[in-house]
């Protein structure tokens, strides 16, 4: 083929195709807590641009892999490499992250708390704020204080304060607890869209079968390793037995 | 090893019974004070050691902020701890000495307050330690052993001045002036043995520690290789 | 966004919640009201002996008062793990150390303010030097208080018992500037004494810590 004609090298190829780049990746990772290893020698790559559903028992280490991905837990071994470094600080400006606890100011409202953690990101604009709070299907407008909201609003609170800084990457922790059917259908379908304007997400969840249909990468965990990682949702695993040993 | 260690030890002893007997024994009966004063071979040399063991963890405590080290670390808990007793031996000798010879236990003079500052800062950086949940205590207390001994000049300088204000007994005006040589010999032993014991237990507390250390990383290995029985937390 | 501009988002954001959460500070306040209060039927000197001793019981007051203050303001980056969206961003940590330290020498102000008034009321005191020094003298020994609290506050966040190991943490360290700013605030008081010596050295004091305050407060900061 000429390389004028050939479709790799013309631009509309390349952007649909899926990014090589590698977002995160894990060589060796071990997490010990005295005598308790959370992660134990976890060696991983993830690629750019896809949504990863990670599944897995309580206590698997599912937790302790995003805390250590965004920089909160450092591992006692082995290195993690986001976007490309190993330096975990230069890299928090393009990650964004939701936890167990919902990481906000009670005594402030929505909006208020969005734009104090927009501005630790140097974004002045209220307009990223209301964009990422239109998001998650609450109002802006909302002056209520986030301590009289309901739990599943507060959920969805905390992930627009992890979407509001547009960043590369995304790591979620548990974003569907808490939350009904409709409201987390309404958020897979917006991860699914940041998805597809090339974000990577991760996303840790006991119910995986919310993103059967968008999750581009399931990742099994099992006493702090990652086990099986497939394409389609585990069957097993929908009965919280043991992940599978298929391998991609 | 064990050779080494035996040998100080053994020195350590000998040198402690030589100085004990210089200095309980063979050294004159000061004029003014009486046999009281032979508290004073106990005193100084406990406070130069105290001191010194403490700008050895100040000087460690720095090492591990700037590299992370392990030993580093070992020294400055041995250091401190060992640091400790030996403050309190000063504590509790000054006011002894002080008592019968010039009626009173205490006096905010500068060396005294700096003393119980420092034996105050370094109980409270153990009791940090021990109570650290964190996984980085040593960092945690790095830190604190930082601000501590930084601490230990501004105490002086504020009681220079105060000094001045409240009338101050002469500390060291016996030997200090014109003393009998067997006097300033009898404290030379003592200060040479306590520092030969303090450097003792300071070594075994190290290697009590590195072997501590040591043993946490064999038991993460060993979590790393077969998975925890346990639920975790 | 410039240490300066996330340093006053902060230190806005805390005054605001200051505000919001109205039950604290009038605790806060009470409680300062009732320091002064035991401590005057403690300490019943006649006029005249009062002016020796009230520089220390003043500052002793102000201290336990602000004791207090600096564990609630933390407590609240507690709540819900906030903290951790602070860690994670870009933001850097000394801009957080500021704002914590200058909102938690606002709220001291505010106690002293309160305090100082009652005192010399039950204590029934006039200053003989000039009254403007005790500002001075006060700024700078607030300052002392509240930047190595602050940052020890932060400390004891990882340690159990973190209510008592603050007191137990900062007090020792803060013997000096303690020792300072009762003589200088007796010294204004009866008009006799060393002021100027005094306040040199809370100045020197207050250089040496928040430096060091600033320079470690990110190791603090990240350790887990």
């Amino acid at each position: 083929m000429s390389v004028s004609s050939s479709p790799a090298n013309s631009p509309a190829a390349s952007l649909s195709q899926s990014s090589p780049a590698v977002a995160v990746a894990l060589s060796r990772v071990s997490k010990i807590f005295g005598r308790f290893a959370a992660l134990r020698d976890v060696s991983a790559e993830f690629s750019a641009g896809k949504l990863y559903a990670i599944l897995g028992d309580n206590g698997a280490g599912k937790t302790t892999l995003l805390r250590a991905m965004v920089g909160l837990a450092r591992p006692t071994r082995g290195t993690i490499t986001v976007l490309g470094t190993d330096d975990l600080r230069a890299a928090t400006a393009e990650i964004g992250y939701m936890a167990h606890p919902t990481l906000l100011y009670e005594e402030m409202s929505g909006m208020e708390n969005l734009r104090y953690f927009a501005a630790l990101y140097g974004i002045r604009d209220h307009r990223p704020c209301e964009h990422a709070i239109r998001a998650v299907g609450l109002d802006p407008a909302l002056t209520r204080r986030v301590g009289q909201y309901s739990q599943g609003m507060r959920q969805r609170l905390s992930l627009a304060r992890a979407l509001v800084h547009d960043p590369k990457i995304l790591f979620l922790d548990e974003p569907f607890s808490n939350v009904d059917v409709v409201s987390a259908r309404e958020m897979v379908h917006v991860l699914a869209q940041i998805r597809d304007r090339g974000k990577t997400i991760f996303i840790v969840t006991h119910q995986a079968a919310l993103l059967e249909a968008e999750a581009d990468e399931f990742v099994c965990m099992a006493a702090g390793q990652i086990g099986a990682r497939t394409r389609e949702l585990p069957q097993s695993l929908e009965r919280g037995g043991p992940p599978a040993s298929a391998t991609l | 090893m064990r050779r080494t260690f035996v040998i100080l030890a053994l020195l350590t002893l000998g040198l402690l019974s030589y100085a004990l007997y210089e200095g309980l024994v063979a050294a004159p009966t000061e004029q003014t004070m009486g046999e009281v004063q032979r508290i004073f071979y106990y005193h100084v040399p406990s406070a130069v050691t105290a001191f010194t063991l403490f700008l050895i963890n100040f000087a460690a405590s720095i090492i591990y902020l700037a590299r992370r080290s392990p030993r580093a670390d070992a020294l400055a808990v041995s250091t401190a701890e060992v640091g400790v007793v030996f403050c309190t031996v000063v504590l509790v000798t000054g006011p002894l000495w002080a008592r019968p010879v010039w009626g009173i236990w205490w006096t905010w003079d500068a060396r005294l307050t700096s003393t119980l500052l420092l034996w105050l800062i370094y109980i409270s950086y153990l009791i940090l330690r021990r109570y650290s949940t964190s996984g980085q205590t040593p960092v945690i207390a790095a830190v604190l052993a930082v601000f501590g001994f930084l601490d230990v000049p501004f105490v002086y300088m504020a009681n220079r001045l105060f000094r001045t204000q409240h009338p101050q007994p002469v500390y060291f005006g016996g030997p200090g002036s014109g003393a009998d040589p067997r006097m300033t010999f009898a404290l030379l032993m003592n200060m040479a043995a306590f520092f030969a014991f303090a450097a003792l237990v300071v070594w075994l507390r190290f290697r009590l520690e590195r072997a501590r250390q040591d043993f946490e990383e064999t038991q993460a290995l060993e979590a790393l290789l077969q998975p925890d029985a346990r639920s975790p937390r | 966004m410039s240490l300066g501009e996330i340093t006053s988002v902060s230190l806005a954001k805390d005054l605001r919640l200051e505000w919001r959460a109205k039950d604290a500070i009038n605790s806060m306040l009470f409680f300062a009201l009732l320091v002064v209060v035991i401590f005057s039927f403690s300490f019943d000197p006649t006029a005249e002996e009062s002016r020796h001793i009230a520089g220390g019981i003043v500052w002793v007051a102000f201290l336990f008062a602000a004791v207090v203050a600096l564990n609630q303001t933390w407590a609240r980056e507690l709540r819900n793990q906030v903290l951790d969206a602070y860690r994670v961003s870009p933001a850097p940590a000394n801009a957080l150390f500021i704002s914590k330290a200058v909102g938690n020498f606002i709220f001291v102000a505010v106690l002293e303010a309160l305090m100082a008034p009652l005192f010399m009321v039950f204590y029934n005191l006039r200053s003989i030097g000039p009254a403007y020094e005790l500002v001075v003298v006060a700024i700078l020994a607030t300052w002392a208080l509240v930047a190595n609290g602050t940052f020890f506050a932060a400390m004891s966040i990882r340690t159990r018992s973190r209510e008592v190991m603050l007191p137990l943490i900062l007090f020792p360290i803060s013997i000096p500037a303690l020792l300072a700013m009762v003589s200088a605030t007796t010294a204004i008081l009866t008009g006799e004494g060393a002021y100027r010596f005094w306040v040199v050295l809370l100045v020197v004091y207050d250089v040496v810590f928040t430096t060091v305050c600033l320079l470690l407060f990110e190791t603090v900061l990240h350790a887990e």
